[in-house]
């Protein structure tokens, strides 16, 4: 590592993240297809209408399963806490890449923070109204209305699952630093005093001592 | 051959091939005449060559207990004892209503896999059909069975196939009552309003006519005597609709939602175009205390051949 980085993710937690992105795109890319006909050819990229009905409950299970490796890595990491409601306010001076009157925040700020709880609990429902709706194996155990409730909240869960990580990816395109950091790990110190003080004051204090 | 009778195709947001207006058939059930000889279920698994596996007895008449997906139609026999003990024997061919509002073409997420001609008849394409079972969800009547066997939706055509050619569902061809009977939707209208009026002279004051409007009416309809309380035969719904869920799920929220999804990447795009990115200055990004001298790393050396 060059004297001027610092790890901000392990390889590990770089693996598991991209293991889920990837998972959450096949698994977004076949719902999407039996979401709107206007996307019915999506169903295409998976060899057809049956093959994305077969894999996409296998798709999405296997999101959810690695998603919770994310989830007890950050989890801690992901309290509300301290400055976060002073943060949450000024969240339009952030929007517009202005730093005067923003608080300094650890290492997640509460917009990421909210993104967490946001994946935890839309793919909760994902998960729990998806094995309603599937057909094969599980949907003969649920009564007419069970499923029908069920269908209805898988669609607006991944709705915003959906929306969610459009705003995580965009995030990440904005601010120059943090795909690099998912990627390789490692942030400049400029970079993480800039975006995350309190993380960055946490880590460089624990180094000294 | 194209077909040009199709009003409705499932997941389609264009019309589909509609030009060739065909009246609006119907099946009429008259429930009061059907002896329960169940005839209608073998001619039904004779003309679509169907073999459903031999189940065990029940307990009742009813066989199949269910429909299944090699079962199109079953007789729902109930016992009800009406208030002054008398005892009627309540059969009911049960099927597809071929709704003209149909829920499981509604829920469709497969184009074309589920369509309704011109004459009303709401019609499972297999081969198109994905095997999702969101028809069995969008169904007010309980009506579609995925196959074990091929993972196909399935239910009763209406003999779709004998009615473009001028005939009668197999089902009506063979009642040996003629309790089922079939012609255009007018025509079966008015044979029951016949029909109704002989149970209401005999003694049937509720007798009444099935053609629910919560799904804009059926075309296969039940001539009941107690036309008040349809539940009474084998749970046929009092007031038919496709759920609420099923609407909310699959109407104006689904494009909503995709405008959303669309209006929320070009909302990142414009941001990134009219705020810009946020870049860490690279001049400062050199934390680290420099030692004010420059020092040389003793190996790496210049050597200039002017130089003595």
């Amino acid at each position: 590592m060059k004297q001027d980085e610092i790890q901000r993710y392990n390889a590990n937690e770089r693996s598991n993240h991209w293991a889920v992105a990837i998972l959450f795109i096949l698994a977004g890319l076949s719902g999407l297809a039996l979401f709107h006909p206007a996307l019915f050819w999506l169903s295409n990229l998976f060899g057809g209408g049956p093959w994305t009905r077969i894999l996409h409950p296998f798709l999405g299970v296997a999101m959810f399963v690695l998603f919770l490796g994310l989830v007890f890595r950050f989890w801690s990491a992901n309290y509300f806490s301290g400055n976060d409601g002073l943060w949450l306010k000024n969240i339009g001076k952030v929007m517009r890449n202005q730093e005067d009157g923003v608080p300094p925040i650890g290492k997640y700020n509460p917009g990421q923070k909210l993104l967490f709880w946001a994946l935890l609990v839309s793919m909760l429902v994902l998960l729990v109204s998806g094995i309603v709706i599937w057909r094969e194996y599980f949907s003969h155990l649920f009564g007419i209305d069970v499923i029908r409730l069920a269908a209805l909240a898988h669609a607006f869960a991944a709705f915003v699952l959906v929306l969610a990580i459009i705003v995580h990816v965009y995030a990440a395109i904005w601010i120059k630093g943090s795909f690099g950091a998912m990627l390789s790990g490692k942030v400049s110190h400029r970079w993480a005093r800039k975006h995350h003080e309190l993380w960055y004051r946490e880590v460089t204090d624990r180094k000294r001592d | 051959m194209a077909t040009q009778d199709i009003i409705a195709r499932s997941a389609t947001t264009t019309p589909a091939p509609s030009i060739r207006q065909v009246e609006e058939v119907a099946k009429l059930i008259d429930v009061s005449k059907c002896i329960g000889c169940k005839a209608c279920q073998v001619a039904c698994s004779e003309w679509n060559e169907l073999r459903d596996e031999v189940g065990s007895n029940h307990g009742t008449y009813d066989n199949p207990i269910d429909l299944t997906a090699d079962s199109w139609t079953v007789m729902r026999f109930t016992e009800h004892e009406k208030d002054d003990g008398d005892l009627e024997w309540l059969i009911r061919k049960d099927g597809c209503m071929h709704c003209a509002d149909p829920g499981c073409l509604k829920a469709c997420p497969s184009p074309g896999a589920i369509v309704q001609y011109a004459n009303g008849i709401v019609d499972f394409n297999q081969d198109k059909c994905i095997g999702c079972g969101y028809c069995v969800t969008g169904c007010p009547f309980n009506v579609p069975r995925i196959s074990q066997d091929d993972k196909k939706a399935y239910k009763c055509t209406l003999c779709s196939d004998r009615v473009s050619v001028g005939m009668e569902p197999a089902c009506v061809k063979t009642c040996p009552t003629s309790a089922i009977v079939f012609g255009s939707k007018d025509d079966m209208q008015r044979h029951a309003d016949e029909r109704i009026a002989d149970l209401k002279s005999r003694g049937y004051e509720h007798a009444g006519l099935y053609d629910p409007d919560g799904v804009g009416g059926t075309h296969v309809m039940y001539v009941l005597h107690h036309a008040d309380k349809p539940s009474l035969y084998a749970g046929l719904p009092d007031q038919p609709v496709i759920s609420p869920m099923v609407s909310l799920w699959k109407g104006i929220t689904k494009p909503l939602a995709l405008l959303a999804m669309g209006a929320a990447v070009l909302g990142g795009f414009f941001h990134y175009v009219r705020v810009g990115p946020q870049r860490v200055e690279e001049e400062q990004d050199e934390p680290t205390v420099e030692p004010a001298a420059h020092q040389q790393d003793p190996a790496v050396q210049t050597y200039d051949p002017k130089q003595p």
